[in-house]
């Protein structure tokens, strides 16, 4: 049995940020996923923004995880090629009451060190958005908001992870925990490893690991948040974020450019009970749809590529709960909703701060150069455009799904890369085959064979 | 890298060869046919049975058969083919962008026919809710899955929709080893023709469910039922089975027509053309079932025969006559192909408009009106269905006042 220095669980964007950056120092490091893939979780299915932070709620850590992410991320995001468009996200009034609340919304965002935000009039909300519906009031700007790519960014850092030594172990889904003097083993369905400490980064799963280590202290629910697609077509009608005036009954619904160059409608926010309950609902889609035609009726006549279902990880606060259990050798990182794309690379930066005083964090030299990720944008060079790359190597030229225009080299270079995908699912978010308004009807049969082909 | 050519045809399926085959002996100079798939013939390649190349070729024979008959009929008659090119952008008005293995070029051409047709909606845009299973396909897939990949699927499927290609989706199946236990319609009536549609219950004991849709998937992994409701009376009930198949509810493949700033019909979705299939873009012309989602391979085909009278003016330097009367299907006919009759114009390809219904009507009587005037009216030994395409003669509206009002075309 395997014996870490530190076991860190869950490989979504925290876990695999936390990982990376304890991976590169001499510690020998555990990322431990249930599922067989990294990014399979929540990560995979949220609202894609990097966030400035201008909204949350000042003083929290979550507030400052936030800003702070936003510039590591950001700076990340350079490095590796994890496609980001700066489009800047616009708030748009529709009652007197919203139009009121807007310079409350701009003095928290300056309250949280954000101080971009402008208000700006009707006329000046149809001339950034012309297709938005009738009667709209009067807007808050914040230049900052973006759209990012929420896998690769979980690939990424996952894969500089492993880059940097260490060991990714899909496919164990942590069923105990017995805690000995010196270091707690850990029993998953995939044998066992032991580790000197443990980070608890699950995610929707966070509160029954917890409970594995003797804690009764928050219990996570999943809030499901469905979601349209529309077909890329439609881009043109989504320049920027557009954001509803928060209220007591949340968020709302907002309508996003995606990075892959489509727009989206959603999120609904329903609390349910079954944390595996990622398919849509009637209902949702209904209600989607009925929203979707006060905010921008000409979107509603575009086409639907896809519609999903995301879970945030909710725990009935306003914060995120990071916590550090000494006595056990064990630091909680709970509670991390949709913000946690953003903050991922600042809360890993929290984390060992808090582990400062326990384990020797310094970083060792000569780590390795940040992976270079495949783009995966539709504001950035891909291969199918890409002359010389062609030149190079034919393959990048065979264009196997036509929709997302994924070429046989992007996919072939998916199936050999750091962190192969475990199955076709996977390959989609490595490089957007099958994902595009045919959703399979031409290539779904060809990537199938090729990802099975490259499998034996 | 730019390569100059006569004509250049998007899409090697039955209409863009049939062009192709029609233009080469005719043009001084190059007629290229660009298609994205490893191999020419469109969708007629993974239909793998009887029932192809009775109207173009006066011959019936199985899909594949057909699209490689056709594939060397354009070969034969000089045009040059190249797969696995693909069209995503333009770089002009008849410039296109090119990824091939090849590489990456511009292909300049003085004519452009846009052959790129139709594929059907997929689950999500038919906003179906439910699980996210493996096991539910469209009609295309399923075929490229056991026709050309070999594939397994399951053993019950749930077809969604009762068109003719729901049934060609049935035979797929069938050779798959897979048994359909239940078609549903959202229509009163099935919607295929009722000669095949006894036949086809009574071969493959099919139950067909009409006046249902579809509320939900279930299934973590892979399907394990689906529930479907019962719009006359509410009531739902769920069934059991590992594969779904959603099939018919067509939608052009546009994106190149709606990039190249073609003007586009609100109703088929494709290119506004008038009868010669012309579109609003000089030298860019379209045929096929980018126009009409959809009508048989052997009428697109036809199209693509058609267009070529238009595309040799245009090489002729003809300028298309301006003006012109627009088409417009009133309710229940959901379209009308081609759009616009201009003075002077040829009729259509067969003579006909193709319309769409969304409504039974048996000996259905079509009325064209221009200003309130009544134009034709005809009664029509066919009816009209849900599900397939609904032909009346050009006649109906060939004495159109050119200088007039959109004609409206109504069913009764």
């Amino acid at each position: 049995m395997n014996t870490y220095d530190v076991a860190v669980i869950g490989g979504g964007i925290v876990g695999s940020a936390i990982a990376r950056l304890l991976g590169g120092t001499a510690l020998s490091v555990a990322l431990v996923e249930a599922r067989d893939d990294v990014g399979d979780g929540t990560s995979k299915a949220n609202t894609a923004i990097l966030h400035t932070g201008f909204d949350a709620k000042p003083g929290t850590l979550e507030s400052r995880l936030v800003a702070r992410g936003y510039d590591l991320l950001g700076r990340y995001a350079e490095a590796t090629g994890i496609p980001v468009e700066r489009t800047g996200a616009l708030l748009v009034a529709w009652t007197r009451e919203q139009l009121d609340a807007l310079p409350g919304l701009r003095a928290k965002a300056e309250r949280n060190g954000y101080t971009a935000c402008e208000i700006v009039d009707a006329a000046e909300v149809y001339r950034r958005v012309p297709a938005l519906g009738p009667g709209a009031l009067g807007g808050l700007t914040v230049p900052g908001e973006s759209v990012i790519c929420t896998w690769t960014t979980n690939l990424a850092l996952a894969t500089d992870a492993v880059n940097r030594g260490v060991r990714l172990l899909r496919g164990h889904r942590v069923t105990a925990v017995h805690r000995g003097p010196d270091a707690t083993r850990l029993v998953t369905t995939a044998g066992e490893l032991s580790a000197r400490w443990v980070v608890n980064a699950a995610g929707l799963g966070a509160d029954a690991l917890d409970a594995l280590f003797g804690h009764d202290r928050f219990t996570v629910t999943p809030r499901r948040g469905e979601l349209l697609v529309f077909d890329k077509l439609a881009r043109p009608l989504a320049p920027c974020i557009v954001l509803p005036v928060p209220s007591s009954a949340g968020k709302g619904v907002l309508v996003s450019p995606t990075i892959y160059g489509n727009v989206m409608l959603g999120p609904t926010a329903e609390d349910l009970t079954d944390k595996a309950a990622t398919g849509t609902s009637e209902a949702g889609l209904e209600f989607l749809r009925e929203k979707g035609a006060e905010l921008m009726p000409r979107l509603m006549a575009e086409e639907v590529t896809a519609t999903y279902a995301g879970l945030r990880a909710s725990i009935g606060r306003d914060d995120y709960l990071i916590d550090l259990d000494a006595g056990q050798r064990y630091l909680l990182v709970g509670g991390i909703r949709s913000t946690g794309l953003t903050a991922g690379m600042a809360i890993a930066e929290h984390v060992a701060d808090l582990l400062k005083g326990h384990l020797d964090l310094v970083e060792r030299a000569g780590l390795p150069a940040p992976p270079r990720m495949p783009n995966l944008g539709e504001a950035f060079p891909r291969p199918y455009q890409d002359a010389a790359a062609i030149a190079a190597d034919p393959e990048y030229g065979r264009v196997v799904c036509f929709c997302e225009r994924v070429t046989r080299g992007e996919i072939r270079d998916a199936l050999a890369s750091v962190i192969p995908p475990a199955g076709v699912e996977g390959l989609r978010r490595r490089t957007r085959a099958m994902n595009g308004r045919c959703q399979g009807f031409y290539c779904g049969a060809r990537v199938r064979e090729i990802f099975e082909g490259e499998q034996k | 890298m730019t390569e100059r050519v006569r004509v250049a045809v998007i899409g090697g399926g039955p209409a863009g060869l049939t062009a192709a085959a029609t233009l080469a002996p005719s043009v001084d100079g190059d007629v290229l046919v660009l298609e994205r798939e490893p191999e020419t013939g469109g969708i007629p390649r993974h239909s793998d049975h009887p029932g192809y190349g009775l109207r173009d070729l006066r011959r019936f024979v199985s899909g594949p058969a057909y699209a490689r008959r056709l594939t060397r009929r354009a070969r034969d008659a000089g045009a040059r083919l190249e797969t696995e090119a693909m069209v995503t952008g333009w770089a002009g008005p008849r410039t296109l962008e090119v990824t091939s293995p090849h590489g990456r070029r511009l292909v300049q051409a003085d004519a452009v026919v846009l052959a790129t047709g139709a594929r059907e909606r997929p689950r999500p845009a038919r906003l179906i809710p439910g699980d996210r299973p493996d096991g539910v396909y469209t009609t295309g897939q399923l075929q490229n899955l056991v026709h050309l990949h070999h594939r397994e699927v399951g053993r019950r499927a749930v077809v969604v929709g009762a068109e003719l290609v729901s049934w060609s989706a049935v035979l797929t199946l069938r050779e798959a080893g897979c048994r359909t236990v239940l078609m549903t319609s959202e229509y009163e009536r099935p919607e295929a023709y009722a000669a095949f549609h006894l036949p086809g219950r009574l071969a493959f004991g099919v139950l067909v469910r009409a006046r249902t849709r579809i509320v939900a998937v279930n299934g973590r992994g892979r399907v394990t039922s689906v529930d479907i409701e019962d719009l006359g009376t509410g009531r739902r009930r769920r069934v059991p089975c590992d594969t779904v198949i959603t099939t018919g509810d067509w939608i052009p493949d546009h994106e190149l027509a709606r990039t190249g700033g073609l003007e586009m019909d609100a109703a088929t979705l494709g290119p506004r053309v008038d009868t010669s299939l012309a579109t609003s873009l000089p030298g860019v012309f379209a045929a096929g079932n980018l126009l009409h989602p959809v009508d048989t391979a052997d009428v697109a085909a036809l199209d693509g025969r058609h267009v070529a009278a238009a595309v040799l003016r245009h090489l002729a330097g003809d300028p298309v006559p301006g003006g012109g009367v627009p088409l417009v299907a009133e309710a229940p006919l959901r379209w009308v192909a081609p759009q616009l009759v201009r003075p002077g114009g040829p009729p259509p390809s067969r003579g006909r408009l193709l319309l769409w219904a969304d409504a039974f009507r048996t000996l259905p009587r079509v009325t064209a009106t221009q200003d309130g005037r009544v134009l034709g009216r005809v009664r029509l030994p066919w009816p009209a269905a849900p599900g397939r395409v609904f032909r009346v003669p050009f006649s109906l509206v060939a004495d159109a006042d050119p200088a007039g009002g959109p004609v409206r075309l109504s069913l009764e």
